[in-house]
């Protein structure tokens, strides 16, 4: 569905962000971007969002190419970014002047899930917390139903019901022919939505793999319980040490994403190479 | 629903799906994929790959366009199930727990007696 293909960025030719990065991502998932500060998770998200252009390579949308910015690519996607500019205008009236672009929205849709989220649909929207305002566009985004949805730190601004319940809305929205990609440093939040894992670093993309293979692959358990020629890598804090091994007796084990992010951002290639 | 970290999510799920069955909480249709997600807060394809597992064992069944249901005789099937599980994996565990313990299997089933007892006393009014 998203195919990136030898993706070359930089916002100055002399500092790239990204070089010769490629990736395929497929209808029908959840997935979740991580990288560092400044690693270029928002700036891949715009190249995908045709936000800004590539210094060389490309990316595509349902084979449209994101930098001609065509009709037919923008109503497939819908991209909500960190920071908002929100108009003078209330709910209702952002929906009467942009539903249009999108062949596919759901008003119905919008209005429940504002509701869900206990937003005001009589305010003017650029006089909302950020909190509120963010549940809007994730709102706006959900009912435009299209393909591609593009979520930078959804999570950000949200009080606890509102967590549960944009977990809730998202997974009862995904359908075999959307794809949702989130990006975010607050993985616990996400915890059991996101089913594949994308890992951003040092200007490519260093994993992209589903949960489910990792689980299987690789177990996350204290030391005593790891098998010590098995394991890979080592995390102390205040109660113990937690160890990612080798999954050689296929036992379950729940994936700790912070642990394995940690582990691959300090060059524990074997790690990634255990995933292959 | 929190999830415990020995286990698969969808594992988990498909029990939760089963002991709603087993409590006849829900007796014909399953709620879909769509819906359960969404109450759990969990991936869509998670909820499907319990499914999944749940019409393999034959405990619910699809009928296209309709929906999923309770398969005929899925308690029977489930307890099927949970008898395997609990003989491969949980006594195996507790025999472990006994041994290194050292509690005598006369002391368990002197404990079992008075538990079926206690347990199968008719309810006071």
């Amino acid at each position: 569905m998203i195919e990136i293909k030898n993706l070359t960025f930089g916002y100055s030719k002399n500092s790239l962000l990204f070089k010769n990065l490629n990736l395929t991502l497929e209808a029908g998932h959840i997935y979740g971007l991580l990288g560092k500060n400044g690693a270029g998770k928002s700036t891949l998200l715009k190249n995908i969002a045709g936000l800004v252009y590539p210094l060389a390579g490309h990316c595509t949308l349902n084979h449209y190419n994101a930098a001609d910015r065509l009709p037919a690519f923008l109503q497939d996607l819908f991209f909500i970014p960190e920071e908002l500019f929100m108009p003078a205008l209330t709910a209702i009236q952002f929906m009467e002047s942009t539903a249009h672009f999108y062949p596919n929205f759901d008003a119905a849709q919008f209005i429940q899930i504002l509701k869900q989220f206990d937003v005001p649909q009589d305010r003017q929207l650029h006089k909302l917390s950020f909190g509120q305002q963010k549940k809007v566009m994730i709102g706006f985004g959900l009912a435009t139903n299209t393909p591609l949805l593009i979520m930078d730190e959804p999570t950000n601004g949200l009080d606890i019901p509102s967590k549960i319940q944009f977990r809730k809305i998202i997974a009862s929205a995904l359908t075999e022919e959307r794809c949702v990609i989130i990006s975010t440093h607050q993985v616990r939040d996400l915890d059991s939505l996101i089913d594949t894992l994308v890992i951003l670093h040092e200007k490519e993309i260093v994993l992209n793999n589903s949960l489910d293979n990792i689980a299987e692959r690789l177990s996350f358990t204290t030391k005593s319980l790891a098998n010590e020629t098995d394991i890979l890598y080592v995390e102390e804090n205040a109660i113990g040490i937690n160890t990612i091994s080798l999954n050689s007796g296929q036992k379950f084990s729940r994936v700790d994403m912070e642990m394995l992010f940690n582990a691959i951002i300090s060059g524990h290639q074997s790690i990634i190479d255990s995933l292959k | 629903m929190e999830f415990r970290e020995n286990e698969a999510i969808y594992l988990q799920i498909a029990a939760f799906v089963g002991d709603n069955i087993l409590i006849e909480k829900w007796i014909e249709k399953i709620p879909s994929v769509r819906e359960l997600a969404g109450d759990l807060q969990v991936n869509p394809n998670t909820v499907m790959r319990a499914y999944e597992f749940l019409q393999v064992k034959e405990i619910i069944i699809n009928k296209r366009g309709i929906g999923l249901f309770v398969a005929p005789d899925a308690k029977g099937k489930l307890k099927d199930y949970r008898k395997e599980r609990f003989l491969g994996q949980e006594l195996p565990e507790f025999f472990r727990n006994i041994s290194m313990l050292d509690i005598s299997i006369e002391e368990i089933q002197s404990r079992y007696v008075t538990f079926i007892q206690t347990n199968n006393q008719p309810e006071q009014p």
